[in-house]
Parts: C-alpha cells; sequence; structure tokens
C-alpha cells in the first residue's frame, strides 16, 4: 500500500523521502527524548545513564526481535505467548544454573529447547489447526502462567551465575556490557536474515501474500512455524538475560514485555498487516519505548500521571507511524 | 447466501448451513457438556443457589464479552475494555461516597459511569476509526491511559460501595434473585440491539471495509460508533463488577480484556470480522465460568488448576475454531 502511495504522489524531495522513513523518525525522537530527559534532570544523558537504558532496551529488543519476524510474516501474525516464555525461561535458568557458572551452558541450552518447544506448539496450531495466531498465542499464555502457577509451588526461584550477571550488568568489551553485544550481534544476525538470506525473502513473501508464495512453490507451513519457533527462542533467550539483570527470577516478570514488544515493532516501522518491515527499525523502537519510560520515572509525579502521559505519549508517537490507508485512497 | 452452495451433500450441507445461521452452536454444546461434567462431579453445581452464584459472578464477563463482540464484529478490538471496566468500577465507588449512598446518589453514580465508559469507547473509536491508528497497538495505549486515570481516582483498592449497592445486587425481589432481573433485562435489551441497523452495518465493515465504504456506507462513524457501544457496555460490565465485589479497586478489569477476547473466539465470532453472534460470546463467557469451576470440582490441586484451565479453555479454543471453520470451507 505504502509504495503505491510513494509512486502516486508527485515527486518528493530526498528530504521529504528521509523524514517519512520510521527509523530516522524514531532516531529523531530518541535524540529529542534524551535533550527533554537532560533538561527535565541534568545527568539524564550521561554516558553511564545511556548505558543502563540500553540494557533493560536490549532485554526489550531481544523479545522484539522474534515478534518482528512474526509480524512480518503475516497472516495477522502476532505472539502474545512471549511474556509467559520470557517468565519460564528465567525460572528453568535460574534453576538449571543454580548460581553456578557451570551451569550456564546446560541452562541456556534447556532455556532455548524450551522456548522452541512453545514455539512449536503456536507454530503448529497457527498453521495446521488454522488457528489465528492472536487466539492461539493467547491460548498458550494462559497455559504459560498456569504452569508458572506450578512450578513456582513446587521449586524454589532460582539464581542467576556470577557469571551470568557480569555478562549482563558489568562491562565486558570495550567497557560495553556483554548484552549489548548480544544485541548487536541479534541486529547483525536479523538484518543479515531479512535482506541477504532465501529464507529472509520467503519471511516477506509469505507476509504479502500467502497464496502467490505457495504457488511459488515456498513451504509456506514449514516457514511460519519456524517464524514462530525463533519467536520462542528469542523470548527464551531475553528471560536468561532477564535473570542475570534481577539477579533472581520473581513472579510473572516476563508480562511486562508482552504488548511493548509489539509497540517496540510498531515503533520501528513494521505495520502489523505483514510482509513489511525490518529489525533496524525495531531496535530504536525498544530504545525509543525505555527512554519514554526511564523519563517518566525521573520526572516528580505519582505513579497514576505517569501512567496518563505515557499511554497518552505513546498515542502521539504512533501517528508518526503508518497510519492505516484512508478509505478514500 | 446457503442458497448457493449446490454442490454439497445433503447432511453436511444441512450441517453448514446449520452453523452458517447460528454461529454459536458449537459453544452452546461445549456449555451443555460443560453443565453436565460440572453436574456429575457435584450435584450441588447446577442447584438453583449456585446457578445464582454462577451468574452474579460471571455477569461481569459476559458483558465484557458482548462489549468486545461488537468492535470484534467490525474487524477492530478493544485492549482497552478491562481498564474502562476499572475506571467505571472506582468512578462510581467515589461518587457515590460523595453522593451519600442515597438510593437516588446511588442511581446517579451508575448513570455517570456508563457516561463514562461511553466517553473512553468513544475516544478508542477516535484513536482507532478517525485517527486509523492499529486497533492492538493503539487500545493497549488507551488501556494504559484509562488505567492511569483510575489509578488517579482512587489509588489503592479498597473503598467500600454504599450497603444499598451491594445489597441490591445480591438481594431477592419478588422471589427472584435480582441478577436474574438483570439477566432478563440484558438479554431484552441485546435482543433489541441485535436488530438495529448498526449490527449490520459493524458486520458489513467488518467483512469488507472497502466495499463498505464503496457502497456508500460512512465506516469510519459505524467504527466510532461500535466502540462507543463497546465503552457502554464495559460499563454495564463495570457496575456487575462493583455489585459483586462491593468495593473500588483501579485494577480489577486489567485481567479480564484477555478472557473477554477468548470468550468471543469462544462464541464463534470470527477475529477477522463479518461473522458472528452476542449470544456466542455470552456462552464463551459462561464457558470460561464454568470451566474454572469444573477444574474446582475434580479436585484438581489448588497450584494445579490454572494451568489445567489454561489447557481446557485452550482446547476449547481449538474446537470452536475447527467446527466453525469445517462448517465455513
Amino acid at each position: 500500500m505504502t509504495s503505491v502511495d510513494q509512486a502516486s504522489r508527485p515527486a518528493s524531495s530526498g528530504l521529504a523521502t528521509l523524514v517519512r522513513q520510521p527509523l530516522v523518525v524514531a532516531l529523531a525522537l530518541i535524540a529529542a527524548l534524551l535533550f527533554l530527559g537532560e533538561t527535565l534532570s541534568p545527568g539524564f544523558a550521561s554516558g553511564e545513564q545511556i548505558l543502563r537504558l540500553l540494557i533493560v532496551a536490549a532485554l526489550m529488543g531481544i523479545v522484539a526481535a522474534g515478534q518482528n519476524l512474526v509480524i512480518i510474516g503475516g497472516r495477522e501474525g502476532i505472539d502474545l505467548s512471549v511474556g509467559g516464555v520470557v517468565s519460564l525461561s528465567a525460572i528453568v535458568a535460574g534453576n538449571v544454573m543454580a548460581g553456578e557458572n557451570g551451569g550456564i551452558l546446560p541452562a541456556v541450552a534447556a532455556c532455548i529447547a524450551t522456548g522452541a518447544l512453545f514455539g512449536f506448539f503456536n507454530g503448529f496450531g497457527v498453521t495446521f489447526l488454522r488457528i489465528p495466531p492472536l487466539v492461539m498465542t493467547l491460548g498458550m499464555l494462559g497455559v504459560l502462567q498456569g504452569l508458572l502457577v506450578v512450578i513456582r509451588q513446587g521449586i524454589p526461584s532460582g539464581r542467576a551465575a556470577p557469571a551470568l550477571s557480569d555478562f549482563v550488568t558489568q562491562s565486558f568489551l570495550f567497557s560495553l556490557p556483554g548484552i549489548i553485544w548480544l544485541w548487536a550481534a541479534i541486529g547483525v544476525f536479523m538484518a543479515f536474515l531479512l535482506r541477504r538470506t532465501v529464507f529472509g525473502y520467503r519471511i516477506f513473501a509469505i507476509g504479502s501474500n500467502e497464496h502467490a508464495a505457495y504457488m511459488a512453490g515456498v513451504p509456506v507451513k514449514l516457514m511460519r512455524i519456524s517464524l514462530f519457533v525463533l519467536s520462542g527462542v528469542f523470548a527464551a533467550i531475553a528471560g536468561i538475560c532477564l535473570l542475570g539483570y534481577s539477579g533472581s527470577s520473581f513472579a510473572n516478570v516476563g508480562e511486562q514485555y508482552m504488548l511493548p514488544s509489539i509497540i517496540a515493532v510498531v515503533f520501528g516501522g513494521t505495520p502489523l498487516s505483514g510482509g513489511k518491515g525490518g529489525y533496524t527499525g525495531t531496535m530504536a523502537g525498544a530504545v525509543l519505548l525505555v527512554i519514554l519510560q526511564s523519563i517518566l520515572t525521573t520526572i516528580n509525579i505519582d505513579d497514576s500521571g505517569r501512567q496518563m502521559v505515557f499511554g497518552a505519549t505513546l498515542l502521539v508517537l504512533m501517528l508518526f507511524y503508518g497510519r492505516g490507508r484512508s478509505m478514500r485512497g | 447466501m446457503s442458497d448457493t452452495t449446490v454442490i454439497a451433500g445433503s447432511a453436511p450441507r444441512s450441517f453448514r448451513r446449520f452453523i452458517e445461521r447460528f454461529p454459536f452452536l458449537p459453544a452452546l454444546v461445549i456449555l451443555v457438556v460443560l453443565l453436565a461434567l460440572n453436574g456429575l462431579f457435584e450435584p450441588n453445581s447446577l442447584s438453583y443457589r449456585a446457578i445464582r452464584g454462577l451468574i452474579s459472578t460471571y455477569l461481569a464477563l459476559i458483558l465484557l464479552s458482548v462489549a468486545q463482540t461488537y468492535v470484534i464484529y467490525a474487524a477492530d478490538l478493544d485492549l482497552s475494555v478491562g481498564a474502562i471496566l476499572s475506571l467505571v468500577n472506582v468512578g462510581i465507588i467515589m461518587l457515590m461516597q460523595h453522593l451519600g449512598g442515597s438510593p437516588g446518589g446511588v442511581l446517579l453514580a451508575c448513570g455517570a459511569g456508563i457516561l463514562i465508559g461511553l466517553a473512553c469507547g468513544i475516544v478508542n473509536g477516535i484513536v482507532v476509526a478517525v485517527l486509523r491508528l492499529q486497533a492492538i497497538v493503539a487500545t493497549f495505549a488507551t488501556s494504559i491511559l484509562f488505567t492511569g486515570l483510575a489509578l488517579y481516582v482512587l489509588p489503592v483498592a479498597g473503598t467500600p460501595a454504599p450497603t444499598v449497592y451491594w445489597r441490591t445486587y445480591g438481594g431477592t425481589f419478588f422471589g427472584f434473585p435480582f441478577v436474574f432481573y438483570v439477566a432478563v433485562a440484558i438479554a431484552i435489551v441485546l435482543f433489541l440491539i441485535a436488530r438495529t441497523r448498526l449490527i449490520t452495518q459493524l458486520l458489513s465493515v467488518g467483512d469488507d471495509q472497502q466495499a463498505a465504504y464503496q457502497t456508500g456506507l460512512p465506516v469510519t462513524l459505524i467504527r466510532l460508533k461500535g466502540y462507543a457501544l463497546c465503552g457502554v457496555f464495559a460499563a454495564l460490565a463495570a457496575l456487575c463488577v462493583t455489585g459483586d465485589t462491593a468495593s473500588g479497586d483501579p485494577l480489577v478489569g486489567g485481567e479480564m480484556t484477555l478472557n473477554s477476547v477468548a470468550a468471543v473466539v469462544l462464541g464463534g465470532t470470527a477475529l477477522s470480522g463479518g461473522v458472528g453472534s452476542v449470544t456466542g460470546s455470552v456462552f464463551g463467557a459462561l464457558i470460561i465460568g464454568l470451566i474454572s469451576s469444573l477444574v474446582f470440582f475434580v479436585g484438581t490441586p489448588s497450584e494445579w488448576q490454572n494451568l489445567v484451565q489454561g489447557l481446557a479453555i485452550l482446547l476449547a479454543l481449538m474446537v470452536g475454531v475447527l467446527v466453525g471453520r469445517r462448517a465455513k470451507s
């Protein structure tokens, strides 16, 4: 739709095209918010503070990576179960490693397997049973929440290994924590996957026209299942990092990522209708969302005011992004 | 439209026509099975007293699911219904307190509560239909906004409702519980609403928005009205919650939003819009209620209840979607 819009418009200047790029919009908003934050509370945009924001943004961004793939894959693709997978993964990781560095590798393996398994269930339901993704992942979220109650009764919440905590919170390489490097690596991986591989092209193909992709020989069902598996795996990785960030896993810690991960994708310029978008914008979207939340915690208003401003600001920011097509269009 | 299917054999065809006319039939079957199972495991659960308890507890979810149905008819979604419910709940609690808890004051507060719901619905309608933001993320943002307002009105749960309010809701008049009268009144209202032009318009917008526009329907206004109607029913749900819990809680509705979506889908209404019934959503909400009581009656250990409930709802969602599809394909 957008491409048609742009084609029908009179030739626009380079600047106008630039302003319409979601990534540019997000980066400009990030700069504006950092400036606003620094004005409101001096020291907000200091290096140390920005590093802390980036760690939180990385957690959100890793969840959003999987969400992004599912959304680009189309057919109303969305994964509401990521919040549950993040929480479950944090608990599994905490219990498998039990505070020991030696347990990190088995913990990572266990978490990725768990995330992949639930992603597979989602994908199976969506493709073979043809349940709409919103319904399937919503039902799965209910199952995961129930499972978390069971697990929490039976076993202690588990602790992060020191090496994992250091990886997430302490300087790792060039005075940046490991999680930032991990996020950057995921960013490169996603860009490569989406723009340079057959798999990536096929994601856009099934997202923009599933039937045409099927006719062209794309294994649509296998593709879609893989997208949900990847979403589960990314959520699981975020769960491990979250454990490292907080030290121990606690109740429904992942739920705060469920809908915000979708908003990060939208702020990154990927429309929920699928077939378009990319991850670089989503990374900027995650940073934008985290900075916004952080500014709201620095200004001196109570929780209710903070929520109201947050909700209203999200709405205003959404106006900068893919608004639906006008009926006349 | 079913007359056009000429080729189909007689038995599947009549089944198909039947489901086409009554999309809530699978839900009705599931509901009857659940009632039977409940009666089998706990004979008392079919008693007059138990049914009364079931209705007074689940009337709120029923109304919230009805609210959700009207926007889903038009292929929209409202993730803020729970937040609207919370806001109206705390709003009327505080109003009743200010007005002194006299019967006149209570009625005035209820009227104001419905207006609050209407206002919230109109805000959603403006954001989604007029400004054309994506419904999932935009109503999530308004839900944050409404929750903030609710927290501003009443920061912590606890202010009690006036005695006259919850006594009436839980009371008995002329030999019948008050909630039965409410249920009958709601049934009549729903019946009347189902016959209005707005419902047909919402369904045609949901079926094919572009076609509806080209036929000359004011699509934006229709979607706006759908959200407004949704807000009003979310407010009615809040009146029931307030009668049931007899107190104000700024977060009471948060958990109910996703259940309302699940109830609508259980009831055979398509998330893609254009097909469905409010009757189905009522059944869907009752199914969710009966599943949780059945899980309790079969003696599931308390820590396993959520998991079993989650699995049962996921299973019911799958069965509902599959049967509904078989009928349509």
